[in-house]
C-alpha cells in the first residue's frame, strides 16, 4: 500500500488528505492495527515544546544616517553578534543580560519583539570612511527590522536523559533543580508526540522539510549540531538515549510568543521554549509500524548528574509511560518525576500543524537531502591538547 | 473560630520552643508549622497557621510582639500566573507536598494552596517565572 509524496501531497491539494497527530495515530493503529491504520492516514503530525540552548535569530536593523559598521551590540543590555556584516547580528538565547544577568537573556529579547514591544538597540564602533558613525543609541520593533528569522542550530533532541541526583547537596541544571539523595527525576521528551521520535532512522524528515517553528512555517536546514545518529536504539530502531537532531530555519515575524517562551534555569542560565512540529507522510507500513509507537514503547536513559565528568553513569532505563505516571523507581528507590517538555503545548502543536494541512493545505516536502544515517557518524568529544602534542 | 497565616521573624537567640508552647498552653491556640528557618546565632524565620477564637488569636499575636517578635499577618502568599505558565511540569518536580501537580489526562499544572508549605522551591525553579511570593 505504498503511498508517494506527490500522491499525499495531492490529496493535501484537495483538501483530502486525511491527518492525524501522533498520538491519535497510536490509538488508531491499537484499534484497527498498523496495515489498518496505515491505508486510512495520510500524514502524522508530531510537536514538541521544551528548552531548546541552541537557538537564536538572525536580524538586519537597516542602516542609520550617517551609517555605523556596528562592532558591539545590545539589544535591552543583552550583547548580540557583531561579526558579521554591518547591520547584521545574531542574537542567541542563552546570552545573559549586562544588567539583569540570567533573569533577561537573548530569548527575552526575543519574547519581547514577538510581543510587539519595542527593544533597545545600542551599538558601537571604531567608525570607517564608509561607515562613519561610531555610535547609536535607538529602539526598534519587529516590524521595524527588514530581516528576522530564527536560526536554531539544534533544536527537537530525538530523545533525552532522564536526571537524577545521588549526591547530598541540591544541583541546580539545564534539567531543572535535582534534589539530593534521588530526590526527584526530571526528563525532557514529548515522547508519543517528539518529532524525531516517530521517524526514528529520519526517513522523512531531512534537509528541506517543511515544519512548524514556533507558530511559523519553516524548514528544516541542515543536521542539528551533535546529531548523533549512531547510538544504542531498541528493536524497532528507536534511539534509547539522545540522538538526532534538527537546525531550523523560519520567519520571526511569522512566528507566536503562544509557541515561544524564554525561559531562566535559577543557578544555570537562560534558554529559551521552542515548538516545534514535524508532519510525518505515512509512506508505507514500515514508517507506520513506529508512528504507533506509545510511550509504553519508547525508552529514556537515567543519568546521575551528580557526576560532573563528560561520562555520567547510566543508571538503568525506563519507559515514557513510566516517567508520565509520576515516580520511578531508580536503585530500588521510589523517585518522583516531573517533565520539563510541555505536552499540553506539544498537543496543541500537534493540532495546530495538523489544521495547517487539512486547513490551510500546508504542503509537506520531501527531503533535498537525507540527514546523516544510523551508523553514518559518532559524536566526538572535545580532547583538551597543546600545540605541541598536535 | 479563626484560622490565620502568620510570618515571624525573630531576633538571634530567641528560642521559639517556650513561645509555641505558650501559644498552645495559655491562648489555646493549635499552630501547624508551614516554614522554619531557624540559625542560633542568626535572625530567624517562621510561617506558621494558628487556628483558635478571634480573642485568643488577638492575645496570642500581642504575646509574641511582647516577646520581641515581628508579626507579619498578612503573610506572603505563593501565586502562580496562569499567562506565564507554559505547563512545561518543571515545578511539580520540587513540590514535595504535592501542591503543584500535573492532571493525569490533560497534563497541565493544577495548584492544589491547601497542600502549600510556602517553601518556594517552586519559585526557584519555575523557568518561565511564572511562580511568586507576594507579600
Ligand atoms: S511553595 Fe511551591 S514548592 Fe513549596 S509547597 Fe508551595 S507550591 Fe509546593
Ligand atoms: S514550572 Fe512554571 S511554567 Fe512550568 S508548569 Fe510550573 S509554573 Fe508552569
Amino acid at each position: 500500500m505504498a503511498k508517494s509524496w506527490e500522491e499525499i501531497n495531492a490529496r493535501i491539494a484537495s483538501g483530502e488528505a486525511v491527518v492525524f497527530t501522533a498520538e491519535e495515530f497510536a490509538t488508531l493503529a491499537a484499534d484497527e492495527g498498523v496495515k489498518a491504520a496505515a491505508r486510512r492516514v495520510d500524514v502524522v503530525t508530531t510537536g514538541t515544546f521544551g528548552p531548546m540552548c541552541s537557538t537564536g535569530v538572525i536580524l538586519n536593523f537597516g542602516h542609520s544616517d550617517p551609517p555605523i559598521r556596528m562592532a558591539e551590540i545590545w539589544l535591552n543590555d543583552v550583547a548580540a553578534y557583531g561579526g558579521l556584516a554591518a547591520v547584521d547580528t545574531y542574537l542567541g538565547v542563552t546570552q545573559p543580560s549586562s544588567t539583569r544577568g540570567i533573569e533577561y537573556g537573548g530569548a527575552h529579547v526575543i519574547e519581547d519583539l514577538l510581543r510587539g514591544k519595542a527593544v533597545r538597540l545600542r551599538a558601537t564602533s571604531p567608525g570607517t570612511d564608509c561607515y562613519p558613525r561610531t555610535e547609536i543609541d535607538t529602539w526598534v520593533t519587529l516590524d521595524d527590522l527588514n530581516q528576522a528569522y530564527f536560526f536554531n542550530p539544534r533544536n527537537a533532541y530525538q530523545n533525552y536523559a532522564v536526571a537524577v541526583n545521588t549526591t547530598d547537596s541540591v544541583l541546580h541544571t539545564y534539567l531543572g533543580t535535582l534534589l539530593p539523595r534521588l530526590g526527584n527525576a526530571t526528563y525532557c521528551s514529548a515522547g508519543v508526540l517528539s518529532p524525531l521520535l516517530n521517524d526514528p532512522t529520519y526517513r522523512t524528515i531531512g534537509v528541506g522539510s517543511r515544519i512548524f517553528v514556533a507558530g511559523a512555517p519553516g524548514y528544516v536546514a541542515w543536521q542539528g549540531t551533535q546529531h548523533n545518529p549512531h547510538t544504542d536504539r531498541d528493536s524497532h530502531g528507536v534511539p534509547v538515549r539522545p540522538a538526532g537532531t534538527l537546525a531550523v530555519i523560519a520567519d520571526l515575524k511569522a512566528a507566536s510568543p503562544e509557541f515561544y517562551s524564554a525561559a531562566t534555569f535559577t543557578g544555570y542560565g537562560v534558554s529559551s521554549f521552542v515548538g516545534i512540529g514535524v508532519p510525518v507522510p505515512v509512506l508505507d507500513e514500515d514508517i507506520a509500524a513506529t508512528l504507533a509507537l506509545t510511550d509504553a514503547d519508547l525508552t529514556a536513559t537515567i543519568y546521575d548528574y551528580g557526576v560532573a565528568g563528560r561520562s555520567r553513569p547510566s543508571l538503568g532505563t525506563v519507559t515514557y509511560a513510566e516517567l508520565r505516571s509520576g515516580s520511578i523507581e531508580v536503585e530500588g528507590k521510589k523517585v518522583p518525576t516531573g517533565p520539563i517538555s510541555s505536552l499540553p503545548r506539544a498537543r496543541r502543536i500537534a493540532t495546530e500543524l495538523k489544521r495547517w494541512i487539512t486547513e490551510e493545505r500546508f504542503a509537506i516536502a520531501e527531503p533535498v537531502e537525507l540527514l546523516p544515517q544510523p551508523g553514518s557518524q559518532a559524536q566526538k568529544p572535545l580532547e583538551i591538547t597543546t600545540r605541541e602534542a598536535i | 473560630m479563626a484560622r490565620k497565616r502568620l510570618d515571624l521573624t525573630f531576633p538571634p537567640r530567641q528560642s521559639l520552643k517556650p513561645i509555641i508552647y505558650h501559644l498552645v498552653r495559655d491562648y489555646d491556640l493549635v499552630p501547624n508549622i508551614l516554614r522554619a528557618q531557624i540559625h542560633p546565632a542568626q535572625e530567624g524565620r517562621m510561617v506558621l497557621e494558628v487556628t483558635g477564637s478571634k480573642e485568643n488569636y488577638a492575645a496570642g499575636v500581642a504575646f509574641l510582639e511582647a516577646q520581641g517578635l515581628t508579626v507579619n499577618e498578612a503573610a506572603s502568599d505563593i501565586v502562580l500566573d496562569e499567562e506565564r505558565c507554559v505547563d512545561c511540569g518543571l515545578c511539580t518536580a520540587v513540590c514535595k507536598p504535592g501542591a503543584l501537580t500535573l492532571d493525569p489526562e490533560t497534563q497541565t499544572l493544577r495548584f492544589d494552596k491547601d497542600k502549600c508549605v510556602y517553601c518556594e522551591a517552586c519559585v526557584i525553579a519555575c523557568p518561565r517565572r511564572a511562580i511568586t511570593l507576594t507579600f
